[in-house]
């Protein structure tokens, strides 16, 4: 295989924090690893019996130890969300994507050569857009296949 | 209609309560009372935002719930009432607007032990917990509508856990 055709060398280094409900976070990267190899990118995080103060202050920790400014959360109304959003306040070069799904963080993995806010705002609309519907009834059953 | 739940909550508005509760009990109206939230329209905006838009999310101190609450009582919609803590909630028992108290989350911090996978509790918010019982009101832990509503003897001995 020549040079021209070697796939690049994948980042392995932390760019992102994955927050949600139970085991979302520890979901969603498991599934980046297994599809990708890439899932070393994304940092999952817990937070299981934690109040908004505590989950601000872990996920605050998770930022700075490993020098990330973006976060993926699966909720806009969900605890993870409000406490990021306390820390993006202070944080002008952060990123917050609220109810991020499997293709955001695929999208998100392989855009290593774009600044990871840019990066994440870029796999935020990939992660839209990737939601269809397949079935009859999904177009009211009057025929067609598939809805978008 | 009326307030269906009055819920102590310290993550206030989240997806328990959004989706959890809201979505099965057809919920139309939060009313969070929380003096820090409502002194700061910052926190207003970062609470409304975590709503659907047609549900509506009322901000009140804790001195000016209880004036309002026939209003909310009154509401041809459902909704729920939240504080962040005990010691609000023991505020409107005492204005004699609450007489049903649902513990759905009081996370863990120094000084308090564990008494339900949801519910740590200090010392002192027991003894303000068996204080409300007292006064006739009826406390319970739920976090969810399909869970089972913990009584506040069961919730206290930590026989649940």
């Amino acid at each position: 295989m020549s040079n021209e055709t070697s796939p690049p060398t994948a980042t392995t280094a932390p760019r992102a924090i994955v927050a949600g409900h139970g085991e979302f976070a520890a979901g969603l990267v498991s599934a980046v690893q297994q599809i990708t190899g890439r899932g070393g990118q994304l940092i999952p995080v817990a937070v299981h019996q934690l109040s908004v103060e505590d989950i601000e202050d872990l996920l605050r920790r998770r930022m700075i130890e490993n020098g990330v400014r973006v976060i993926f959360t699966d909720l806009q109304a969900g605890s993870c969300t409000m406490a990021s959003r306390k820390i993006l306040r202070g944080m002008d070069d952060a990123v917050l994507v609220a109810g991020a799904n499997l293709p955001t963080l695929l999208d998100f993995v392989f855009s290593e050569a774009r600044p990871a806010p840019e990066a994440a705002r870029h796999a935020a609309e990939r992660g839209r857009a990737a939601i269809v519907v397949h079935g009859v009834a999904a177009t009211g059953g009057s025929g067609g296949g598939e809805g978008r | 209609m009326t307030v269906e739940l009055f819920r102590i909550d310290d993550r206030l508005i989240h997806g328990q309560v959004v989706v959890g509760w809201g979505q099965p009990l057809d919920i139309g109206f939060i009313v969070l009372v929380d003096d820090t939230v409502a002194a700061s329209d910052w926190e207003q905006e970062l609470y409304r935002m975590g709503v659907p838009p047609e549900m509506d999310v009322y901000f009140h101190s804790a001195s000016d719930a209880i004036a309002a609450m026939p209003k909310y009582l009154a509401e041809s919609r459902r909704g729920i009432l939240l504080t962040g803590d005990i010691a609000t909630m023991q505020r409107l028992v005492d204005g004699g607007v609450v007489h049903n108290v649902n513990i759905g989350g009081i996370h863990s911090k120094p000084g308090r032990v564990q008494r339900l996978r949801y519910v740590f509790l200090s010392p002192d918010e027991e003894s303000q917990l068996r204080a409300l019982a007292n006064n006739g009101v009826k406390v319970s832990a739920q976090d969810l509508p399909g869970a089972r509503d913990v009584s506040l003897p069961d919730l206290l001995a930590g026989s649940e856990l």
